[in-house]
């Protein structure tokens, strides 16, 4: 303590020398105060601010994706399907539910929580949405499945065999899931479904020439999804 | 160790440099920037399935097919139905706003009982049975003292089986005070009893017409069936027919026809005399129609003698020449029409004698139930309930008059006159009045007085979806669903040339504990009891619908609408039905002295004229957010209208464009703001319809004037109708 209260009377002592830049007892800390600086900022952004700012949440149960696609024939579609208008119906609701879990099935925890919550008092469940885009894009299922002849996994990965659900993250700014930035907070990715940013989506569509323009506007590049 | 300014600059930098090369930077900025493009606050409707439910808009009585779109359950969007016969896929910008209706704030959402004074906005919520019952037990009370006539009821109008249900219960409890508010189309029904003797309605063939003269109807403001019209004009673009707009002030009907002749107004009759003498002076009338199946021409003729081409140019401001080219060319065209009623035409729209001037012109080129001109359409009479049983009481009251006095004496033309009673309080008033689907409190002229008559009305009950003027100076409010939420027929008339009717049906689950207005018609007589109950036998109104609709339900259902698309008015053939010119009644009309707008000239130097425009709703239903939003800032700017003024009247009067000024009329005075507009004549001075509520939400309350607080009403004296187009008034500094 007494030596620093030294220093900083040698210092107010010697204000040319501080202005010149020439002090000679400032040098390795300044080097030191550089590396704390760069070391803290380091430790923040790429361990702090990650946790910071997401939030985890979890879903209202459990739910295991490879039990159910065992018991169905027509792959994810049997119950993400697309309707008749060729939209995608995504997450199903409770009505394709129903069949099966009118009763509880099972001795699962969530199985009894799905059916006695929201089955029998007709409530939809309010899952996350692990994929969901931003509103501002316009992304049709059918136009990548049907014309592109993408698989599923190629942007959600083994979803299909999965045997509960990880949990949902959010991001506090934006609202949306960690998915679309990806785990990777550098965003660096090894497959193709760990990431599902703007880059991900102009990364396939540049390699597979589409520029097909969109129908609202006839205009290319942002409109192709940006209506 | 020694911190100094440099070890901080250093921590700084230390710190800058190992943030630009962790993530944090960039992808905060992407958060950021993808937060700005996604405005969590920005309501965003549900994702789920998207189809559509077909329905009627019954927001205007232009009776539109609509389909709704919805996503899962949520209704999020309104169009127009294609295939429908009046609108043809297109919608106008009311309907469009429907939804906000629906889901906005000002829905009554339970039946409530006053227990504040009047006005006061203090409600108790009371279920539906206590609501009922209050209001039962008030008309036994009124009945018991053997005065049914007593009670009245008012509803928009007496079209389609609610009309009738209410009509039925007024019957069967004795009263002969069913009232309905004006329209033009009542102008119209009395031009057709003395002209032809026969109840019926006037259509128009627009889209077969080559030659539109239009006497002040806002063809593309909201007249008639507002998006028929539009199709009807781009129509007559494509056929390169010819529209002559009529009118003191460049309307957008006006800016868009062909033709526009500013006369000055009130001069509409005055004009149309005057093309008729030209027409019969110089043998341009059609005789095969006007010899053939005319009477009394000769009569007519004389009438006509004194409106001479000159004579109008001294009443409307044009040259006597100009008068004559138009009468000629309206008489040489291969179907001309001429239309009348001002603006929407959804108010009293003037003098008997102006409809019934135009309609002579008509007559006169043999326009009169041929293609591209104007029709005699039967009365829709698919409601063919058996009579009610009536009691002694009931018969009793019945006998007695009127207390708007119409249909009877000098009023015989007129079928409802409710300005009359509420704006001069001229009859007798009621002491319990049921008021349905109309807003008369907000919409009729002459504001201050009928708010003075209502008030001494002891009991008033509203049946308003919305807390409306007239409903919040209720004491009782029975909420009825919306017409997204309502099963309902919607006979259509508004000037259609076919009979079309239109299937109201719900395409959501009613939102609060509001019911159908059969129903709750149905449920009042059985409250009433005796004879009233036994004259409603139905289960409910659906069960109703269905039984009146019969041979026509399942094409309703199926189609979402009834439409006799063979339809042809009854041709002209000898021996069969005369068109009247002249005679009677007729002169008495014909020769009726013009109105004038009240006030004395020398301290109101001025005419204040109101004028309909297609983005402000001016009767029951009150502009939607989206529709507010629409209006101009050179109509309403801030909280503050603009009054209209031309230049010339405006440096006459020393205000410039932008000044607060006081206008004052003889019956009431407002803040405005003036704006200069060289598309008015000088002189008069315009205000729009459809401001100044004080009812509703804060996107329309408090917005602008009514000006129906600063129009007078004046008694046309061949009719009883409001005859006031205007009103003196003048300019002071505030
Ligand atoms: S014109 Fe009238 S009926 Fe047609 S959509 Fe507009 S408000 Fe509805």
């Amino acid at each position: 303590m007494s030596s620093q209260e030294d220093k900083v009377k040698t210092l107010s002592e010697t204000p040319a020398d501080c202005q010149a830049g020439q002090g000679s007892g400032g040098g390795p800390f300044i080097v030191l105060f550089f590396i704390i600086g760069f070391v803290a900022s380091l430790v923040v952004g790429w361990v702090i601010f990650p946790k910071v700012l997401y939030s985890q949440k979890s879903q209202p149960f459990d739910f295991n994706h490879r039990l159910h696609l065992e018991q169905v024939d027509d792959g994810c579609q049997s119950c993400h399907f697309f309707r008749e208008d060729g939209s995608f119906a995504g997450v199903p609701k409770l009505e394709q539910c129903i069949d099966c879990h009118e009763d509880v099935q099972g001795e699962s925890e969530d199985e009894a929580v799905f059916v006695e919550q929201y089955v029998a008092k007709e409530r939809e469940v309010p899952w996350l949405i692990y994929s969901r885009q931003p509103n501002c894009v316009f992304f049709p299922h059918a136009a990548h499945i049907f014309g592109a002849k993408l698989e599923c996994r190629t942007c959600h990965g083994d979803t299909g065999t999965s045997e509960s659900l990880k949990p949902y993250e959010e991001n506090r700014i934006t609202g949306y899931s960690r998915d679309i930035w990806g785990r990777n907070i550098a965003g660096f990715k090894s497959n193709t479904w760990d990431r599902m940013k703007m880059d991900d989506c102009a990364q396939c569509h540049e390699t597979a020439g589409i520029h097909d323009s969109s129908v609202q506007t006839g205009r290319d590049a942002c409109f192709v999804c940006h209506k | 160790m020694k911190v100094d300014r440099r070890s901080f600059l250093s921590l700084l930098i230390g710190g800058a440099a190992g943030t630009a090369l962790s993530p944090l930077p960039w992808k905060l900025t992407d958060d950021l920037s993808i937060w700005t493009q996604n405005w969590p606050w920005t309501p965003v409707p549900p994702r789920g399935e998207s189809y559509y439910e077909t329905t009627t808009c019954t927001l205007c009585p232009g009776g539109c097919g609509i389909k709704v779109r919805k996503i899962d359950q949520r209704c999020v969007k309104i169009e127009g139905a294609d295939e429908h016969p009046v609108n043809k896929g297109g919608v106008c910008i009311l309907g469009l706003s429907g939804l906000q209706l629906l889901y906005g704030p000002t829905r009554i959402r339970t039946p409530l009982k006053r227990v504040g004074k009047r006005g006061e906005g203090k409600w108790e919520p009371v279920s539906w049975d206590q609501a009922l019952t209050r209001l039962a037990d008030k008309l036994k009370e009124v009945r018991a003292q053997g005065a049914p006539e007593k009670a009245a009821c008012l509803l928009d109008s007496s079209r389609g089986t609610v009309g009738h249900l209410f009509r039925r219960l007024m019957t069967v409890y004795g009263s002969p005070n069913f009232f309905t508010m004006p329209s033009v189309e009542d102008a119209y029904r009395a031009a057709l009893k003395l002209t032809q003797g026969i109840e019926a309605r006037v259509g128009f063939d627009l889209e077969n017409a080559d030659f539109v003269l239009s006497f002040g109807c806002g063809l593309l403001d909201g007249w008639g069936s507002p998006v028929r019209v539009f199709k009807a004009n781009s129509t007559w673009k494509e056929n390169h027919a010819t529209v002559v707009q009529i009118e003191p002030r460049l309307s957008n009907t006006a800016a868009k026809a062909d033709h526009w002749l500013a006369i000055k107004p009130g001069s509409e009759a005055e004009l149309a005399l005057a093309m008729a003498n030209v027409i019969v002076g110089r043998n341009l009338y059609r005789s095969e129609f006007v010899d053939g199946f005319c009477e009394n021409f000769q009569g007519l003729k004389r009438i006509l003698a004194l409106h001479t081409p000159e004579a109008a140019a001294a009443a409307t401001g044009l040259a006597p020449e100009v008068v004559v080219k138009w009468a000629v060319e309206f008489a040489r065209a291969s179907r001309p029409v001429a239309l009348y009623g001002r603006g929407q035409g959804r108010t009293a729209a003037g003098s008997l004698r102006q409809c019934m001037a135009v309609m002579l012109l008509n007559a006169l080129v043999g326009a009169v139930n041929r293609a591209g001109g104007m029709w005699t359409v039967p009365d829709y009479d698919y409601i063919g309930w058996e009579e009610p049983e009536l009691d002694e009481v009931a018969r009793a009251g019945l006998e007695r008059p009127r207390a708007d006095g119409a249909g009877s004496g000098k009023y015989t033309p007129a079928s409802s006159l409710v300005q009359r009673l509420l704006g001069s309080g001229a009859g007798q008033l009621p002491e319990v009045l049921m008021v349905a689907r109309c807003n008369p409190l907000y919409s009729l002229p002459e504001n201050g007085a009928v708010k003075d008559n209502f008030d001494k009305i002891p009991f008033v009950v509203s049946f308003s979806s919305f807390m409306d003027e007239t409903a919040a100076n209720a004491d009782l409010v029975l909420p009825e669903h919306v017409y997204l939420e309502r099963l309902e027929d919607v006979p259509v008339t508004a000037g259609l040339s076919c009979p079309v009717i239109g299937l109201c049906q719900p395409v959501t689950e009613p939102r609060w504990d509001t019911r159908s207005l059969g129903d709750v018609v149905i449920a009042l007589a059985r409250k009433i009891g005796d004879s009233a109950a036994a004259a409603f036998q139905w289960d409910d109104y659906e069960a109703c619908l269905k039984e009146t609709l019969e041979d026509k339900w399942d094409t309703l259902e199926e189609r979402g609408f009834w439409y006799d698309a063979e339809f042809r008015p009854p041709a002209w053939e000898d021996g069969e039905g005369k068109f009247r010119l002249a005679g009677g009644k007729l002169d008495e009309v014909l020769q009726a002295d013009e109105i004038v707008p009240a006030g004395d000239p020398a301290k109101f130097p001025l005419i204040l004229v109101p004028y309909d425009s297609i983005r402000l709703a001016h009767d029951y239903i009150g502009d939607p957010p989206f529709m507010i939003k629409a209006v101009g800032d050179d109509v309403l700017k801030g909280k503050d209208v603009c009054v209209q003024i031309n230049p010339a009247t405006a440096r006459k009067f020393a205000v410039s464009e932008g000044s607060i000024v006081q206008l004052i009329t003889p019956v009431g005075k407002a803040r405005v703001r003036v704006h200069l507009d060289e598309a008015v004549m000088p002189g008069v001075l315009y205000v729009p319809r459809g401001l100044g509520h004080t009812a509703y939400d804060a996107y329309l309350a408090g917005k602008g004037i009514n000006v129906n607080a600063l129009i007078g009403s004046l008694e046309d004296p061949a009719s009883g109708f409001d005859a006031a187009w205007g009103i003196r008034a003048k300019l002071a500094k505030v």
